[in-house]
C-alpha cells in the first residue's frame, strides 16, 4: 500500500498548529486578561499558573513554522512573505511577553512596565494570529513559485474581524483556565468574565462561519455539497453542545468543565477551518500535494516524528501533572 | 531612515542583526546548562552545600538568559520564510527536515523539562530533578548539533541533486547531515559555548573576590571556571586549526580573505599578523608578516604554494576587510584565553589561586571575551560564505523574498528598537543578579519566584 505522505503530513502540521492554538491560546489569554486585575500579587498568581509551561506551549509555534519549512517548503515560502507584517508584529509581541515572565520578578520599579509588556505582547500576538488566519482564508496571490501580492494585502475587514474573534476566544480560554487554576476572589472574577467572553466567542464563530462560504465559491461548495454538508450539520451541533456544557459548567461553579468546553469550541472551530481549506494549504492556489517536499524529505522527517511527537506529548503531560492543582497567592511554585 | 538601501541589503542587515543577538544567548545557555547539570550532580554526590549554592545562583541567571534565547530564537525560525523565501523554497526539502528535528528533539526537550528544573525540585524529588536538569543540558547540545548541521550544509553542501523545479532534493541523508564541515563546526561551537560560559563564571567570581567577598562558594566558582578554561582553551585552539584546514579544502576563498592573501604565493605564503586591507588596490597596507608561516600552518610545509584571491573571480570574492579583522579578533582572544588559563594553572600550582589580584582583574576584563570571540567567529564564517547562501550554488541576491524595501526597512527598525530595549533590560537584570555575592550577602532581598524555592530546597535537605 502506498502512503500518501503529503496527506499524512498535512494532518501532522494541522495537529501541531491546533496544539499550539489551544496551549498558547490559554496562556496568551491569561496575558490578555492581565489588566482585569489591578493587584500585583493577584497578577503574580495569574502569571504563575502558566510560568512552568509557557515555553513548551510556544515551542509548538516553532514546530508549526519549522514543520512547514520541512514538509511544505513552497507553502512556507509563499505564506511568510504574504503575511510579512502580521508575522513580524506577532514575533515582536512574543518577545515582549516572553521576557516578561522573568523580568517581572527582577525589578520593583519597572514591574508595571513588564506587566504592560506582558499584556500588550499577548494582545498583539493573539490579534496578529487571528489576522494571519483571516488573510489566509481570504486567499493569497501566487505566481509561479512566489507570492505575487503587495505588503498590505493581508489587511481587510475580514482579517480584522478574525483578529478580534481570536482575541475573544483566547480571552475565554484564559478565563476558564484561571477559573480552573485559581481560588477565591480571582477565580470568581474570572468565572464572571467567562460568560460575556463565551457569548462573544460564539458570536464571532457564527459571523465568521456565515461569511466564509461567500469569500470563495469553493468554500461554499465544500460546505453545502456532500460529503461536506454532513459536517455542516454535525459541527454546528457539536458547537452547540460545547456551548451548553460551558454555560452549565460556569453556572455550577465547576473548575475544569468550562475550560474543557472552551477547548472543544476551539477544536471544532479548527475542524471547520480545515473543512474549508482541504485540500488546499494556500487557498486558492496551492494544494498540499503541490506544496509538498519530495517523498525522501517527507519520509525522513516522518520516521523521527512518529517516535518523537508521542514522547513530547508524554513529557509535556508529565510537566502539567507535576504542576497540577490550584495556584495560591504568595505560593506559586515556592 | 533606510532610504537608498536595497531590499536585499536591508534583509541581510536584519538577518545579521537578529541572528547576532540570538547567538549570544545560546552561546551562554549551552555552557550554563551543562555547568548546572554538573553542579547538581556534584551536590547530590558529595552533599557539599557550596555546589547547591552555586546551582541556585546560576539557575536564576540561566532562567533569564534562556528566556531571551527562546524569544529571539522563535524569530529566527520564521525569518527564513519572511525574508528569504526563494532560499526557503529551494533548500526546504533539505534544511527543513533538519530544523524540524531540532525542534522535536531539542526545543521541546528543553522547554518541557525547564519548568521542572527551575521550579520542581520539591515536587518531583532529587532524582527526577536531576534527570530534568540533564535533559535541559542534552537539549541545548542537540539543538547545537542540528543547527550546525544546517549551517554546515549551507557552507559545504553534500548529498543532494538539483530538481527540475530548482529545489535542492535530498539524495543521501547521511551525507547531508554529516557534510564535510559539520564535525569541525560543531566541535568548535560547543567548545566556544563552554569557554564563553567559563569566562563569564570566572569573571563573576573574580569580581567578588576583588571586592573582598571571599568565601567557599565564590572560591569554588572561580576554581571550577579556571579548570574549565585550562581544559577547553587549548582544545579550542586545536579545533579551530583543524576547522581552518577543512575550510581551506572546501572554501579556499574564505581562507584567502581571512589571511589577507590577495596574491598567490607559489613558494610559501607569509602569515600576515596585522595590516590594513586595501580592497581597491587588492593588497594589505602596512603588513606585519612572518615569512612562510601561513604555508606552514595551512599546508604543514614552509614552501608549499598557496593560492590567493587573484585566482577567484571578483564576483565570487567574500569581503576581505570584514573577514581579515573578525578572524584576528577571534584568534587574538583565543590566545588571550589560553594565557589566562595558563596563568591560573601557575598560580594554582603555587597554592595562590585566590590571592592574585591581577589574575582576578584579568578574569573580570575577559568576562565578556567569549561573546566577542563567538560573534567574531560567526562573522568570519558567515560573511566568508558570501556572495552565496548555499556555497557555490545559490547566490544571496537570488535567495530573497519578494518584499518591498520599505517593509523590510520598517521591520528592521522595529527589531533594532525592540531588541536593544528588551535585551538591554535583560542584560541589566543579569548584571544585577551577578552583582550579588554568591556567599550569601545581599541575596535575602531578592523577590523572584525562585527565592523561596531555593530556601526551601536548602531546608529540605538532610543535615542542614
Amino acid at each position: 500500500m502506498e502512503f500518501d505522505l503529503a496527506f499524512i503530513w498535512a494532518g501532522i502540521i494541522a495537529f501541531a498548529v491546533l496544539t499550539y492554538v489551544i496551549l498558547d491560546g490559554f496562556d496568551l489569554g491569561v496575558g490578555i486578561l492581565f489588566p482585569m486585575s489591578r493587584d500585583s500579587g493577584e497578577r503574580g498568581v495569574m502569571m504563575n499558573t502558566i510560568a512552568p509551561v509557557w515555553d513548551g506551549n510556544e515551542t509548538w509555534l516553532v514546530l508549526g513554522g519549522g514543520g512547514l519549512f520541512a514538509v511544505f517548503p513552497l507553502a512556507y515560502s509563499v505564506i511568510m512573505p504574504a503575511l510579512y507584517m502580521p508575522i513580524i508584529l506577532m514575533l515582536l509581541a512574543l518577545v515582549f511577553r516572553g521576557v516578561a515572565f522573568e523580568y517581572r520578578w527582577r525589578t520593583e520599579r519597572w514591574r508595571k512596565v513588564w506587566d504592560c509588556a506582558f499584556f500588550g505582547g499577548s494582545l498583539v500576538a493573539g490579534f496578529m494570529q487571528g489576522v494571519a488566519l483571516g488573510a489566509l482564508v481570504q486567499g493569497i496571490k501566487v505566481v509561479g513559485r512566489a507570492y505575487a501580492g503587495g505588503w498590505w494585502d493581508w489587511l481587510s475587514p475580514f482579517s480584522v474581524l478574525t483578529g478580534i474573534a481570536v482575541l475573544a476566544g483566547y480571552a475565554l480560554l484564559g478565563a476558564t483556565w484561571l477559573n480552573y487554576k485559581t481560588t477565591g476572589e480571582l477565580q470568581r472574577k474570572m468565572r464572571r468574565l467567562a460568560r460575556p467572553l463565551a457569548a462573544a466567542t460564539l458570536g464571532f464563530i457564527g459571523i465568521v462561519s456565515a461569511l466564509t462560504p461567500f469569500l470563495d465559491p469553493v468554500y461554499f461548495q465544500r460546505w453545502f455539497n456532500l460529503p461536506g454538508s454532513l459536517f455542516s450539520v454535525v459541527v454546528p451541533s457539536l458547537v452547540a453542545l460545547a456551548a451548553w456544557q460551558l454555560w452549565k459548567g460556569l453556572k455550577h461553579g465547576d473548575d475544569l468543565r468550562p475550560f474543557l468546553a472552551a477547548l472543544s469550541l476551539f477544536i471544532l472551530g479548527f475542524i471547520g477551518i480545515g473543512i474549508s481549506f482541504y485540500p488546499h494549504i494556500v487557498p486558492p492556489s496551492l494544494t498540499i500535494w503541490q506544496a509538498a517536499a519530495p517523498d525522501s524529505s517527507l519520509s525522513f522527517t516522518l520516521v523521527g516524528t512518529v517516535v518523537l511527537i508521542p514522547m513530547i506529548l508524554a513529557y509535556t503531560a508529565y510537566a502539567y501533572w507535576v504542576f497540577r492543582g490550584k495556584v495560591r497567592a504568595g505560593e506559586g511554585y515556592h | 531612515m533606510f532610504d537608498g538601501f536595497t531590499a536585499e541589503t536591508l534583509a541581510r542587515i536584519q538577518f545579521a542583526f537578529t541572528i547576532s543577538f540570538h547567538i549570544i544567548f545560546p552561546a551562554f545557555s549551552i555552557g550554563l546548562a551543562s555547568f548546572l547539570a554538573l553542579l547538581n550532580a556534584m551536590w547530590l554526590k558529595t552533599r557539599d552545600h557550596t555546589y547547591l549554592a552555586l546551582f541556585d545562583y546560576w539557575k536564576r541567571i540561566f532562567a533569564v538568559v534562556f528566556g531571551m534565547g527562546v524569544v529571539s530564537g522563535i524569530v529566527m525560525s520564521y525569518q527564513f520564510g519572511t525574508n528569504w523565501a526563494v532560499f526557503s523554497d529551494k533548500t526546504g526539502p533539505i534544511l527543513g527536515p533538519m530544523m524540524a528535528y531540532e525542534v522535536m528533539s531539542a526545543f521541546f526537550l528543553e522547554a518541557g523539562f525547564l519548568g521542572i528544573m527551575l521550579f520542581g525540585r520539591e515536587r518531583v524529588g532529587n532524582g527526577l530533578h536531576m534527570f530534568a536538569t540533564l535533559m535541559v543540558a542534552i537539549g541545548t547540545l542537540m539543538s547545537a548539533t542540528w543547527i550546525l548541521a544546517v549551517n554546515s550544509w549551507m557552507q559545504t553542501p553534500a548529498g543532494f541533486v538539483i530538481g527540475d523545479n530548482g529545489q535542492f532534493l535530498p539524495q543521501d541523508w547521511w551525507q547531508i547531515v554529516f557534510n564535510p564541515s559539520f564535525p569541525y563546526r560543531l566541535t568548535h561551537m560547543v567548545l566556544a559555548a563552554y569557554l564563553t560560559t567559563s569566562f563569564v563564571v570566572a569573571g563573576v567570581a573574580a569580581w567578588h573576590l576583588l571586592r573582598g567577598r571571599d568565601g567557599p562558594v565564590t572560591r569554588r566558582m572561580f576554581s571550577m571556571a579556571m579548570w574549565m578554561i585550562v581544559i577547553t582553551a587549548p582544545l579550542q585552539i586545536f579545533a579551530g586549526d583543524s576547522h581552518g584546514l577543512n575550510t581551506l579544502e572546501y572554501q579556499p576563498a574564505k581562507i584567502s580573505a581571512m589571511e589577507g592573501h590577495y596574491q598567490s604565493h607559489p613558494d610559501g605564503a607569509p602569515l600576515i599578523l596585522f595590516g590594513i586591507p586595501n580592497p581597491a588596490e587588492k593588497r594589505i597596507d602596512y603588513a606585519v608578516e612572518i615569512p612562510k608561516l601561513s604555508s606552514l600552518i595551512l599546508k604543514h610545509s614552509l614552501n608549499a604554494p598557496l593560492d590567493g584571491l587573484d585566482k577567484v573571480p571578483d564576483d565570487e570574492e567574500p569581503p576581505v576587510t570584514v573577514l581579515f579583522w573578525s578572524f584576528r579578533i577571534m584568534v587574538g582572544l583565543g590566545f588571550a584565553m589560553l594565557g589566562v588559563g595558563l596563568w591560573s594553572l601557575w598560580r594554582r600550582w603555587q597554592g595562590n589561586l585566590y590571592g592574585d589580584h591581577w589574575l582576578q582583574r584579568a578574569a573580570v576584563m575577559m568576562g565578556p571575551a567569549g561573546f566577542v570571540a563567538v560573534l567574531a567567529g560567526w562573522i568570519t564564517t558567515e560573511v566568508g560564505r558570501q556572495p552565496y547562501t548555499v556555497y557555490g550554488l545559490l547566490r544571496t541576491s537570488e535567495s530573497l523574498s519578494p518584499i518591498a524595501a520599505p517593509a523590510v526597512g520598517a521591520s528592521l527598525l522595529a527589531f533594532i528598537i525592540v531588541y536593544f530595549f528588551v535585551f538591554g533590560a535583560g542584560t541589566f537584570y543579569i548584571l544585577r543578579l551577578m552583582a550579588k555575592g554568591a556567599d550569601g550577602d545581599g541575596n535575602t532581598h531578592d523577590k523572584g519566584p525562585l527565592r523561596v524555592a531555593v530556601m526551601e530546597s536548602v531546608k529540605a535537605q538532610p543535615g542542614e
